[in-house]
């Protein structure tokens, strides 16, 4: 028998307990699904493609934060056979195990993590070679799909409501990196103020539990020398 | 904090990387068998290097450890704005006032 | 699957680091007030002298001489991750930065007596 405990939000918020039985190859996913079908239909919780494409399942199993449908029970369940789950950190809370992912992707918007073209309309094609430098460092952060694990495991984020965070950073990175961009002055100027890049103390969290292997830590070390040597030629 | 602060607190990070490992060497050596004034200031008196390499590392702490002190006051604290870097700048002055009356102290003495 | 966040090695770096900086900022005014005494004469800064050589005094020397040397080992790691690039991630290197600290604490203590 598994003991979960499961945050449902009403009123101030609790853990409410539930006892689900092992089954073989149980993910995290099938625990909560099976809650929420067999004992309380009132839980809320997200999943949709169930199988780590998608991360809309992420949360926080016994303190650490992860997809549920890429948790095996047997990886996480502590040795008393308990399970804790937990909507992710750092987020407005929806309800229960849902949680808000506007301010995430803002921070997205505010660190200009999207491609701009520029004002001059280009005579061909863009050549990227894929073994250049600026591709490779483009390559290692491009898979993020937005999922919010490092968000929620960043302390930074948690200390600092205005930091922009591993995944707006990490996705800024890629684009500094793109030769196509035409926003460059711009997007470092957006990751370099206060709460920006340089609140990064390296803890890691980020590229402890990011799922993609992307380690935004090195993305923001990237922009700080990124922003450094501007400053440095700016001031020349 | 901002990119000119970063600027700054890494670059004295690498001045402070040697002036400490120099310090710490000669601390450690100095120590031996106790330490008297007497001993320091024979050393430092009238020499001009020990001035010059400890007025440096002076203005390099005066400025490291408020700029990091102000991610702490931010993140721990909650505290940020105009009133929180004018209290900084003033333990930048402090730091650097109270250091640079050390070091004559003891070139002068 | 790692450990919870606050137990992994980039947390416990950056918690050490911070620390050590906040005890340093607070000490190194009265450092700088307890050299000048000399401006009073080599003897002032003597009898303050003196006054270090009591046991818990030594200690919270040792203590110092530690957490500076720590403060600047881990900030070393900091800036290779930051400025070279290089990609660290382990306890391993954490506990080099520590034990660094242990052998100049270690050192002065002896050498203090």
């Amino acid at each position: 028998m598994l003991h979960v405990e499961v945050w449902r939000s009403a009123d101030r918020g609790r853990f409410q307990p539930f006892a689900v039985p092992r089954r073989p190859n149980q993910t995290v996913l099938d625990v909560v699904t099976e809650i929420q079908r067999d004992h309380d239909p009132t839980l809320s919780y997200r999943f949709a493609c169930r199988v780590g494409m998608c991360g809309s399942c992420a949360m926080v199993v016994n303190g650490r934060p992860r997809w549920t449908c890429r948790t095996r029970v047997v990886d996480a369940v502590t040795t008393d056979g308990k399970l804790r789950l937990e909507p992710l950190r750092n987020l407005t809370v929806v309800k229960d195990l849902a949680v808000d992912m506007v301010a995430f992707f803002d921070k997205w918007m505010r660190a200009r993590g999207f491609f701009e073209p520029g004002a001059a309309i280009p005579e061909d094609f863009a050549v990227v070679r894929p073994e250049s430098e600026e591709r490779r460092a483009a390559d290692e952060g491009i898979e993020c799909i937005g999922c919010g694990i490092c968000y929620s495991a960043c302390d930074v984020v948690a200390w600092d409501e205005a930091y922009l965070g591993p995944a707006a950073l990490n996705r800024a990175w890629t684009l500094v990196n793109d030769i196509r961009d035409g926003a460059q002055g711009e997007r470092l100027d957006a990751v370099a103020g206060d709460s920006g890049c340089h609140a990064c103390h390296t803890h890691m969290s980020c590229t402890t539990y990011c799922p993609k292997a992307i380690a935004p830590t090195y993305s923001i070390a990237g922009l700080k020398r990124a922003v450094v040597r501007r400053a440095v030629r700016r001031s020349r | 904090m901002t990119a000119l602060l970063f600027v700054v607190q890494r670059a004295s990070a690498g001045v402070l990387a040697l002036a400490v490992v120099v310090h710490l060497a000669t601390i450690v050596y100095a120590v031996r068998g106790g330490l008297t004034a007497g001993e320091i200031l024979e050393r430092t008196q009238g020499n001009v290097a020990y001035l010059a390499f400890y007025g440096v590392f002076v203005v390099a702490v005066a400025v490291h450890a408020p700029i990091g002190l102000r991610n702490v006051l931010r993140e721990w604290l909650g505290w940020k704005g105009r009133a929180c870097d004018g209290a900084l700048v003033l333990f930048a002055f402090v730091l650097f006032a109270l250091g640079l009356r050390a070091v004559t102290a003891l070139y002068l003495a | 699957m790692r450990g919870r966040p606050h137990t992994q090695p980039g947390f416990i770096a950056a918690l050490l680091h911070r620390l050590s900086g906040i005890a340093l900022a607070i000490f190194v005014s009265f450092h700088f007030l307890a050299l000048a005494t000399a401006l009073d004469g080599a003897d002032a800064l003597d009898s303050f002298l003196s006054l270090a050589a009591t046991p818990l005094v030594r200690l919270s020397e040792t203590g110092l001489v530690a957490a500076l040397a720590l403060h600047m080992a881990l900030g070393l790691r900091v800036l290779a991750i930051e400025f070279l690039g290089v990609r660290e991630q382990t306890i391993t290197a954490v506990s080099a930065c520590i034990g660094v600290a242990v052998a100049f604490g270690v050192s002065f203590l002896l050498n203090a007596g």
